[in-house]
């Protein structure tokens, strides 16, 4: 395989000019360029909303602090939420999606090209007008600049009277533009994974990759729509004097929770959906075990989609709705626990008996393992109404999605930035620098998130801007914000990590792992049209069929 | 060249696959029902909440000539294409010229409605809940029929300059698609808003 990753690349003799390359790269409509486009833009945002977060932590680490004034304080939770669900954990999903679904699936190109461009862009400029807002936020008003209404943005805060000048604007236009970028990007996850894979490969010998990114897709198309429907509503209300959300008027407040919810809950299995696709790729290649349960993954997977999209109200439980709603939703919630244990199962069923290889993305995918277990016990405790009326919106919830959305899905994006770099640059990343990120990040992440859930059990409610001394609360509060810094450590680690081996990492080859999947067996990085000849396979590790003619895969599915 | 050559020389698969056009088609649909649910549903659930007048029975008037217009465009958008596909295409361009006539009968059906609504009844998107989720529902919808419309005006200006051809059946089966959408929307807007609404 690897010898024959020739000729193309020392094509490029000349050097280009640097207005041409980027030319280029603003022209791209090739799925890997956009892909890491993609990446890069949504690493960009991790910068700022890591600041953010840095600022929120420092503000609450001791009471009475006044590290920065209350109205910076609710900017900054507002435009932390905001940032890493829109404009880092999407885009950093959608383009592992873009980079690699052609290269699994053995296609040359996404569906739609020019449509994966536009989607990109639409995600850029709505990035580009949230963070404008600092610019161009307080209107004619001289009212506060950037977004402050929480990142799930409860009305009637959002109205006119209580939200002056243009921020909130700036909030829900960027949301709105950035929406119409995920639901054009689904569309075409969607109509590639079912119009463009290769001969030979059915539904059912699809890399577990490709079809968790489909049920992704799936969920962004059916629930991103919602959040466009309720931003529009928005919009009237604010702009031409409607009353959707005005509750002098009649209007609802609580229809606004629902209409967010619906998009917010199902946003979270947006999100951590690719997170099992990698951990599902990658287990496998560091076990050197086939996937445990194959159907059974994708039959969870499937399940999860459409629990997912019934649960949304258990974010509600302390607005106060019917009984009967309450049991519903309560008893939604748990269902979803079950599919989600079927995957953890079958991940360390996966590992069982297999030759581990603790290199550093396994090391993050068995953080992974473990973290998001605590999380989903947390979760399944506060999907029981009582103890939610408890502990709802109280740093407890704040604990419990973070392990969430850092413990789960972060720690396997890490392991994925790590498992397809050599693939992405055509270079191995740093095995030392690697493991130390991973340390110095398990070390901050726990001290952070497994604290914070202590000062939630002693009543410390989320958003607040300062606390009074002797509640309980302050050594809480220090630990949970000294985690922040090792956190931030193992990040910097890991982009100078990033930085060091593009450039003088050592040449990785077209197989550094000794993988399965098809894009693998195509040059690091692949060439524009990734394969020469379009691949044909018969069974679900194509490259083990290639590797192993004696006893390929295709005599047991 | 770099393609694993792991075709086994017993079997030769069948192979094809969905188009890719009316897949995302579907999809573009799938996320437009989307959008449009949460507006039927907001409206419905505000029917009856608005805590001063016009009422929807006030004011209202069925639009059943303009609901006729728009759902026959949905059979003549079909026989367009079933035209096309046999190639004939001055034929097609009749029915698809058609087509576009009762879209915007339809649209100025939806204009003139309105106007009797602001300036005879006094009813805007200001006045309460009802003008709110009335414009904003009937509203979204019209927007989309004008962007079908617009998409149908190119189609036939490709016509009339001779570019469109017998191969080109299937991109305009997928236009259609989302005609026909445009219509099932209708009849989900025409139900709540002139039959359970009012």
């Amino acid at each position: 395989m690897s010898t024959q990753s020739i000729a193309w690349a020392k094509t490029e003799v000349s050097r280009r000019p640097l207005v041409e390359k980027l030319h280029e790269w603003v022209t791209t409509v090739d799925h890997k360029r956009l892909g890491i486009l993609y990446i890069l833009y949504a690493l960009l945002f991790l910068a700022f909303g890591g600041v953010e977060a840095t600022i929120i932590r420092i503000q609450l680490i001791r009471p009475h602090n006044s590290f920065v004034s209350p109205q910076v304080f609710n900017r900054m939770f507002t435009m932390h939420g905001t940032t890493m669900i829109f404009f880092v954990a999407m885009p950093i999903l959608f383009g592992f999606a873009n980079y690699l679904i052609p290269l699994m699936i053995g296609a040359r190109d996404m569906a739609f090209p020019r449509l994966n461009a536009f989607s990109f862009w639409m995600t850029a400029f709505g990035g580009f007008l949230l963070y404008f807002s600092f610019v161009g936020g307080d209107g004619l008003y001289g009212a506060g600049n950037a977004p402050d209404v929480g990142w799930f943005a409860y009305a009637p805060l959002t109205s006119q009277t209580f939200s002056r000048g243009h921020s909130t604007d700036f909030w829900i236009l960027s949301l709105l533009v950035s929406g119409f970028g995920s639901i054009g990007t689904a569309i075409n996850i969607i109509a590639t994974i079912l119009c463009m894979r290769c001969k030979g490969m059915t539904l059912g010998k699809m890399p577990l990759l490709a079809w968790l990114n489909l049920v992704m897709a799936g969920l962004v198309v059916l629930a991103v729509s919602p959040l466009t429907a309720a931003q529009l509503m928005l919009l009237v209300d604010r702009y031409l004097g409607g009353h959707f959300f005005d509750t002098q008027a009649g209007g609802s407040a609580v229809i606004w929770m629902h209409f967010f919810w619906i998009f917010g809950h199902p946003e979270v299995y947006v999100l951590v959906i690719p997170a099992f696709a990698f951990a599902s790729e990658i287990i496998p290649v560091f076990s050197r075990k086939a996937i445990f349960g194959y159907p059974v993954m994708v039959a969870a997977t499937i399940c999860i989609g459409f629990i997912g999209m019934s649960v949304w109200a258990h974010h509600m439980f302390t607005v106060g709705m019917s009984s009967a709603a309450n049991t519903f939703f309560v008893l939604s919630t748990m269902a979803i626990a079950v599919p989600t244990g079927i995957k953890i199962f079958n991940w360390l069923a996966t590992m069982w008996g297999g030759q581990i290889d603790f290199k550093t993305p396994m090391l993050f995918c068995a953080a992974f393992l473990f973290q998001f277990l605590v999380a989903g016990l947390t979760g399944v405790m506060m999907s029981a109404a009582p103890f939610d009326w408890q502990l709802g919106n109280s740093y407890f919830v704040v604990a419990h999605f973070h392990y969430v959305i850092l413990g789960g899905i972060f720690f396997t994006l890490f392991a994925a930035f790590y498992y397809w770099f050599p693939k992405m640059s055509g270079r191995m990343y740093n095995e030392t620098l690697g493991k130390l990120h991973f340390w110095l990040f398990l070390i901050g992440f726990h001290l952070t998130f497994d604290f914070m859930h202590i000062p939630g059990i002693l009543g410390m409610p989320r958003r607040i801007y300062t606390y009074e001394p002797g509640r309980g609360w302050d050594i809480w509060n220090l630990i949970v914000t000294v985690g922040v810094f090792f956190q931030a450590a193992g990040v910097l680690v890991f982009i100078g990590n990033l930085l060091w081996s593009y450039w003088r990492g050592k040449v990785a080859g077209s197989d550094p792992w000794d993988a399965w999947t098809l894009e693998w067996s195509t040059p690091s990085p692949p060439p524009t049209y990734n394969f020469a000849t379009i691949p044909e396979v018969k069974s679900r590790r194509p490259l083990w069929d290639l590797k192993h003619p004696e006893d390929p895969d295709w005599q047991y599915e | 060249m770099s393609a694993p050559s792991v075709t086994m020389p017993e079997a030769d698969i069948r192979w094809s696959l969905p188009a890719r056009g009316p897949a995302g088609m579907y999809c573009l649909i799938a996320a437009e029902a989307a959008i449009f649910t949460i507006f039927v549903v907001a409206y419905i659930f505000y029917i009856g909440k608005s805590v001063s007048g016009p009422q929807p029975h006030d004011v209202l008037r069925v639009p059943v000539f303009l609901t006729i217009c728009l759902l026959s465009s949905s059979l003549t958008i079909h026989f367009a294409i079933k035209l096309l596909s046999k190639g004939r295409v001055i034929s097609f361009a009749l029915w698809w010229l058609l087509t576009v006539t009762l879209g915007a009968v339809f649209l100025a059906g939806t204009v003139r409605e309105w106007r009797h609504l602001i300036h005879d009844e006094g009813l805007t998107i200001q006045t309460n809940l009802f003008g709110t989720t009335y414009y904003s529902l009937v509203g979204l919808h019209a927007f989309h029929v004008t962007v079908g419309l617009l998409a149908l005006v190119t189609v036939l200006i490709f016509t009339l300059l001779g570019n469109v051809r017998r191969e080109h059946t299937q991109r305009a089966e997928v236009l259609s698609m989302y005609w026909h959408f445009v219509d099932v929307v209708w009849v989900v807007v025409f139900i709540v808003v002139y039959v359970v609404g009012r």
